[in-house]
């Protein structure tokens, strides 16, 4: 391609963090223009990945050593396959979370810090996926954390602030297990830089347990069932797009850093049991956060318990990493196709909920057949989660069945296909009151932004559909570790 | 600075430890102060390794885990101080400076 | 409560588990010297003499700017969780109060200013610097809330954000100028690293100051 020869030497991976950050910055100085540099940012994000999407794509990883220190001296950009999928996802995502957010917010008070923290998020998120070094990632998440506990915060009142507090406490100790994670790396090998860690970590009891605290301190942030129980109530009582930006792209970040880190430093090790006792918990997760989406009585809770489900299919990746080659990929296409639905879901349930007046599903008919582009969005990003045919997440779900039977893992492809059926369930749920015969209300007016973005969001997981052979190819190019 | 051996791996272990008392800590611990008091005695032990390590090779000090520890403290000190104004906004809107348990589950 | 009751039997259990192994996995690290060598030999390029302040600004400059952003994103956090209390008035307004703030705080700052200024061959930096200047500001906050003119808003944006927004220009600079992202010019690596740390000193004393009073200005 013409495009990416002429992009072969521009140097894009540092634009990802700077442009986000500066617009982080303008709004905290002017916050009253805030929602303006938020939009000009999120544009410009896009831009940026996805020239740096088609630059990875047109010639493979980009390693770049900042300040011209190159490793394990200094610390390196790695924009590979994997990170700039993510990031591409995180700015299509985030570009829809920031234009509803225009009708939701608006110029508020409470809207300004909104833009300032979502802005600080999403550069936060950048800068961790674009990392190279297992400290700077420390640093990267930090940010993270407090960006989003923030955002959680933003709602007020009891249950927001004590979700907030749980949030905290829960990725605190998840940090410090990852943190104690990089001293024991550091102190066996003596480098910081992934791909250097990688080719040197082999089987002994300092990296054995670095792998594991940092784990599963990862683990706790991605809130794997049993420790879930933060995420439904964080989630489901922040403003619409928080709960976009929390269930569809924060999830991922640790979802993806545990990703990083086996890819890439831990490919050596096989920690005995881990593939069981983690795909063991994912089916519980995919089974309790599917139950629970069927008992909940509010709309945000069903799927934010939805996002719980979700995240179990996720850490289907363990079973997967080593037995089926390419397996993994399965599971990032499935991690970005349930990024696109689940923030459709969340902006359309924001929508109804503003028509409404609340979000307490049994009443909620009127407006739903009053608002039909929201419901319709509802439908089609609903029939993503389930994995519909059409869509990103029939997809997603096609391509981790097929490398989980290709790899003879009968049981996790049955995990796949009944967490399907269940999802199925709770997808119904929330369309049920649609169908209900009776009079449609539109409800409280609302500036039309709200309904198109949803609707624009659903209409990309149908995209979706058909982009998982780019998407595998860009996939492919992703650095990996071992044979050290 | 060659350190003794012995010594120093007292203090590898005494570092592990204080990051396993706060573990404890932080999950037995009801009131949110202990609780945010455990996750800096982690920290503490954390940094405490990371200088044991630094101090462990032949060819003198390494400088690298010294600076490391630098942004180690002031990350969680910025945490520290998110957490505790949180902690006060919890209790200025619930009355107690503790979680529910575990919640009901919607 | 029985599901409390077991965490609270299988706790201490679980936590000497985890105690015994990893105090097996930091007595089982190799002695190693680490990067000791390679910062060694880079010394000469770095721009100053002290190995910790040349990793911190030099070699490792990003981690230090991410970390500068976190103590700023901490304040922002912290405000956008609503109006800060108000500290109550001191009843302990003695002479002996007044006469030690008299000398601490300026012995304080000229301190903070000397351990900045030092960071370059000697231990110290902007962090200690910093640190040196928010504890100044802090006890006098603590001593006589009442009286203190407050910086505006605007300013005090400006002040916590500037360590920041001159670090990252710096850095963009250096991309700009193919010294690579957070990169200086070797013959400009000393003024640059002291005028990134003076100014992040700054920004740090007063994050610190704003952070210690919880919350935004009132009324």
């Amino acid at each position: 391609m013409p495009s990416t020869a002429f992009m072969a030497d521009v140097i894009l991976a540092p634009w990802l963090v700077i442009v986000p950050l500066v617009g982080a910055l303008l709004a905290g100085l002017w916050p009253a223009t805030a929602r303006w540099w938020g939009l000009l940012t999120a544009l410009a994000t896009l831009v940026l990945a996805l020239l740096l999407a088609l630059q990875v794509h047109g010639q493979g990883p980009v390693v770049l050593a900042l300040g011209g220190w190159s490793p394990p001296l200094g610390i390196a950009l790695v924009a590979d396959g994997l990170a700039s999928l993510m990031v591409l996802m995180t700015a299509g995502v985030g570009l829809a979370i920031s234009l509803y957010a225009l009708g939701y917010l608006g110029g508020t008070a409470r809207g300004r810090w909104f833009w300032m923290l979502w802005l600080w998020l999403w550069a936060a998120m950048n800068a961790l996926y674009l990392s190279g070094d297992v400290f700077n990632l420390y640093v990267t998440l930090e940010l993270v954390v407090l960006a989003s506990v923030a955002l959680v915060a933003l709602a007020g009142g009891a249950a927001p602030l004590a979700a907030a507090m749980r949030y905290l406490l829960v990725s605190l100790l998840g940090s410090m297990a990852y943190l104690m994670g990089v001293v024991l790396l550091y102190g066996a090998y003596g480098t910081l830089d992934l791909q250097g860690l990688g080719a040197q970590v082999t089987l002994s009891a300092a990296p054995m347990m670095a792998a594991v605290l940092m784990t599963v301190g990862l683990l706790v942030k991605s809130a794997l069932f049993p420790l879930h129980v933060w995420l439904p109530p964080a989630h489901g009582s922040a403003p619409a797009p928080v709960s976009a930006a929390l269930s569809a792209l924060v999830v991922k970040v640790s979802f993806y850093l545990i990703l990083r880190l086996w890819l890439m430093v831990f490919p050596e090790l096989t920690l005995p049991g881990l593939d069981l006792l983690m795909g063991g918990l994912a089916a519980a997760a995919v089974l309790w956060g599917g139950v629970m989406a069927l008992r909940v009585s509010r709309l945000k809770q069903v799927v934010a318990y939805s996002t719980v489900a979700q995240v179990g299919y996720l850490f289907l990746l363990f079973p997967l990493l080593w037995a089926a080659p390419g397996g993994w990929q399965a599971v990032v296409f499935f991690a970005v196709a349930h990024g696109v639905a689940k923030a459709a879901v969340f902006l359309a349930a924001g929508t109804l909920q503003q028509a409404a007046g609340h979000d307490r599903l049994a009443e909620l008919g009127a407006v739903m057949r009053g608002r039909l582009k929201t419901s319709f969005a509802l439908g089609i990003a609903g029939a993503s989660l389930v994995g519909l045919p059409l869509t990103g997440g029939f997809i997603a779900k096609w391509l981790l069945v097929q490398s989980a039977l290709e790899a003879h893992l009968w049981g996790w492809a049955v995990v796949v296909l009944g967490g399907g059926l269940l999802a199925g369930a709770y997808v119904f749920r929330l369309l049920g009151p649609a169908f209900e015969p009776g009079p449609g209300d539109r409800g409280r007016p609302l500036p039309a932004i709200m309904e198109w973005v949803p609707l624009s969001l659903a209409l990309l997981t149908i995209a979706l559909g058909f982009a998982g052979t780019p998407a595998l190819a860009l996939l492919a190019r992703t650095l990996v570790g071992g044979g050290g | 600075m060659a350190t003794d051996p012995v010594n120093l791996q007292i203090y590898l272990a005494c570092g592990a430890l204080l990051f396993v008392m706060g573990v404890h800590a932080l999950v037995v611990r009801r009131h949110l102060l202990l609780k945010i008091l455990a996750i800096n005695i982690m920290g503490s032990g954390i940094f405490m390794v990371l200088l044991g390590v630094a101090a462990g090779g032949e060819g003198g000090v390494d400088p690298v885990p010294h600076a490391l520890v630098i942004t180690g403290i002031v990350v969680a000190l910025s945490a520290t101080a998110v957490a505790l104004v949180l902690m006060l906004r919890v209790k200025a809107a619930t009355g107690l400076a503790r979680l529910p348990r575990s919640g009901p589950e919607d | 409560m029985t599901r409390h009751r077991a965490a609270a039997t299988l706790m201490p259990l679980m936590s000497l588990a985890l105690a015994g192994l990893l105090v097996v996995a930091v007595l089982d690290l190799p002695p190693q010297s680490g990067l000791a060598e390679p910062v060694a030999g880079a010394m000469d390029r770095a721009g100053v003499d002290h190995p910790v302040t040349a990793v911190l600004l030099n070699f490792r400059a990003y981690d230090t700017f991410l970390e500068l952003a976190v103590l700023l994103l901490a304040v922002l956090a912290v405000w956008s969780l609503g109006r800060r209390d108000p500290i109550p008035a001191r009843p302990v307004q003695g002479p002996v109060l007044h006469g030690t703030l008299r000398h601490l705080i300026p012995v304080a700052v000229v301190t903070g200013g000397y351990l900045v200024w030092v960071g370059s061959s000697d231990s110290g930096g902007a962090f200690q610097g910093g640190a040196v200047l928010g504890a100044a500001g802090v006890m006098l906050m603590l001593s006589r809330p009442r009286e203190l003119p407050m910086l505006p808003a605007p300013l005090q944006r400006l002040g916590l954000a500037l360590g920041v927004c001159v670090f990252l220009a710096v850095g963009t600079a250096g991309l700009l100028a193919g010294h690579g992202f957070m990169g200086y010019p070797p013959d400009w690596a000393y003024p640059l690293i002291l005028g990134i740390e003076l100014v992040a000193a700054l920004s740090i004393a007063l994050t610190l100051v704003l952070l210690f009073l919880g919350g935004r200005h009132g009324h």
